[in-house]
């Protein structure tokens, strides 16, 4: 399971959000893409899942090309997406929802046995089967939306923005879980504002900016880049003196990114 | 599962008191259906036929409306493909010799009747095809642009039956329509839909479209396929609209392209709303509401007398009440009186268990 992206290119009508991005997911690794906002990085996600379509480059997996292929087609073929802003089903039960990443799958034994397996990765979820997805907290949705895409037996799990809007103890728990669920062997593509906690867990990264890929190291590499530090991290060398000096600050190392 | 859960400790023993429960309602059900076929009173027999046929027709639009959350107004399209079908393909032929006097019936209808069951279920496949021709363009569209173009599919059909002189005799419309649909015909179709129903929307099929109700990019990109799913919904709508229309062609005897004007759409769709979109039972109980709603009120039509206002009958006022009243209902039951929800015998039986304990409760105190 390698999934390689070479020199992808997306644009949405006339603006180019994608200006030729490469990088590599080895199986068994979480791999994160960081960026701000605009970078591309979530149009990057759609791309490989077949909801967005591309205008040139290519997407492989295992060597063979899933490039324009249905979304159907990509979730069968194990690369399942963890929407950003968890988007579960609000009017459907937990049990539904969980059901629903099983859409593609006919072996029933298999599915009640991975039912059962989610349950136990997610004990919050199993004491409410029988709750409408929208009544639950936002981590427990951050759950079900994690749970809903296991249910689709991925071997490559992508998330997109998974700590979005959730408090930061939350956010500590769904980074617990992407770990434990890459302990499973499941490949992780991890997409993250948050480049803290998305570095510190992953063992290789990517920096996306403005649509094109500017740097890339192992997760520790990038946390110790200086200019990963000023742009995402919020540390400075020396303490600016005053706003102006921190604006400027961080200006140039955004000019030096870019170039 | 080793956690505690909020269902109920013994759902097996649960089932199978629902299963005689609802064998007990079947019974009931049954029973007052051959007690209805005795009743001599025509005006009770009629309403209790078009109940069922709004069952018919309200589930229908459920399934695309309330189930899959597409918008569409092309019921009354659909209905007038099955109502003309079993029209043509039921009247005998001496019928329609005199009925078509100014241009004659096209060549193989003319002589051409059929058993009625069949009827309704080749009008239920005309209108499924010419729902797969119209839902490949406007499937793509959503919300109101959707609405628009299903409307304006629906008086297309219309215009078409008008000027189709020599197939469904314009706007002289058709008679003779042999009463084919008894109590039984009716509320026989009426239990293989509503069975129907409850099987496809527990299924997977049925959880992929309340899927893309709920939110279409996460269904999507949990392999959903979108367009053919929704495709699937608008045909088997329309199959059932059109089914519902052949029964209402045979039910009332005569018909023209009057009958299916954009109001007939309305009328299913304040069933479907007041039951609530997206709910079986809610739709059923609905469809008795409103059929038989709109008959009893019929004494507001008449002379009215409240002592210092007094009038002499005024047509159309029991419309005026109708209208109030489902307003009330849309005020107080934003999502109509189920919502998405089922009136399942374990919900019954925890209203009622919650019902008495609050009255012990009560007297406690």
């Amino acid at each position: 399971m390698k999934l390689e992206i070479r020199d992808l290119r997306v644009s949405y009508g006339g603006i180019q959000a994608l200006k030729g991005v490469s990088f590599t997911v080895n199986e068994g690794s979480i791999v994160t893409l960081i960026g701000a906002n605009g970078a591309g990085k979530s149009t990057t996600l759609r791309a490989v899942s077949g909801l967005q379509k591309a205008d040139g480059g290519s997407i492989t997996l295992d060597g063979q090309s899933i490039m324009g292929l249905p979304t159907k087609e990509i979730v069968r073929r194990g690369i399942v997406m963890v929407p950003e802003g968890r988007r579960v089903f609000p009017d459907m039960t937990v049990r539904e929802n969980l059901l629903i990443g099983a859409f593609i799958r006919s072996d029933r034994a298999e599915v009640e046995k991975d039912l059962r397996h989610v349950f136990e990765l997610f004990p919050r979820l199993s004491e409410r089967t029988w709750q409408m997805a929208g009544t639950l907290s936002g981590g427990e949705q951050q759950m079900l939306a994690v749970g809903r895409a296991l249910m689709a037996k991925p071997k490559l799990l992508m998330m997109d923005e998974p700590s979005l809007g959730l408090a930061p103890l939350i956010v500590r728990g769904i980074f617990d879980i992407i770990k434990r669920v890459n302990a499973d062997g499941i490949t992780v593509l991890l997409i993250e504002q948050n480049a803290n906690a998305a570095l510190r867990v992953a063992g290789y990264g990517y920096v996306l900016e403005t649509g094109s890929i500017v740097l890339e190291g192992s997760g520790a590499a990038l946390m110790a880049d200086p200019r990963v530090q000023e742009a995402y991290l919020g540390k400075h060398k020396e303490k600016p003196q005053n706003a102006h000096d921190d604006y400027t600050a961080v200006a140039a190392t955004a000019g030096r990114l870019t170039d | 599962m080793q956690t505690k859960t909020i269902r109920p400790s013994k759902p097996a023993k649960r089932s199978w008191v629902s299963l005689i429960l609802t064998l007990i309602l079947l019974s009931i059900v049954c029973f007052v259906l051959f007690k209805l076929q005795g009743v001599q009173n025509q005006l009770v027999l009629r309403i209790a036929r078009l109940c069922a046929i709004n069952i018919t027709l309200a589930l229908a639009m459920n399934l695309i409306n309330g189930f899959t959350g597409i918008f569409s107004l092309g019921q009354a399209g659909f209905m007038a493909i099955g109502a003309y079908t079993t029209a043509l393909l039921t009247i005998p032929a001496s019928k329609k010799a005199m009925m078509f006097m100014l241009t004659p019936l096209v060549k193989p209808l003319d002589t051409l009747t059929l058993p009625f069951g069949l009827t309704l279920i080749i009008g239920g496949l005309i209108a499924a095809g010419a729902a797969f021709l119209i839902g490949v363009p406007c499937l793509r569209l959503r919300g109101d642009y959707l609405a628009i173009a299903t409307l304006g599919f629906s008086e297309i059909i219309r215009v078409l039956i008008m000027n189709a002189q020599s197939l469904t005799n314009g706007a002289q419309g058709l008679k003779s329509i042999p009463s084919n649909a008894t109590i039984w015909w009716t509320y026989g179709i009426a239990f293989i839909v509503i069975v129907f129903m409850a099987l496809f929307t527990s299924s997977s099929y049925g959880r992929a479209l309340k899927a893309i109700r709920e939110d279409e990019i996460a269904a999507e990109s949990m392999g959903v396929s979108l367009f053919a799913h929704k495709m699937m919904a608008f045909m088997l709508s329309a199959f059932f609209a059109a089914v519902g229309g052949g029964l209402l062609a045979a039910y009332n005897g005569t018909i023209g392209q009057d009958m299916f004007r954009v109001i007939q759409t309305y009328n299913v769709l304040m069933i479907v709303v007041m039951g609530g979109m997206g709910s079986i039972t809610g739709s059923v109980i609905a469809a008795f509401i409103v059929t038989i709603g709109q008959e009893w009120l019929r004494v507001l039509d008449g002379p009215i007398n409240l002592g210092p206002i007094h009038t002499s009958g005024i047509a159309g006022m029991r419309m005026v009440v109708f209208s109030a009243l489902l307003l009330i209902i849309i005020v107080f039951f934003r999502n109509g009186l189920f919502g998405t929800n089922e009136a399942t015998w374990s919900a019954i039986g925890g209203r009622l268990s919650a019902l008495a304990g609050h009255k012990k409760r009560g007297t406690a105190e």
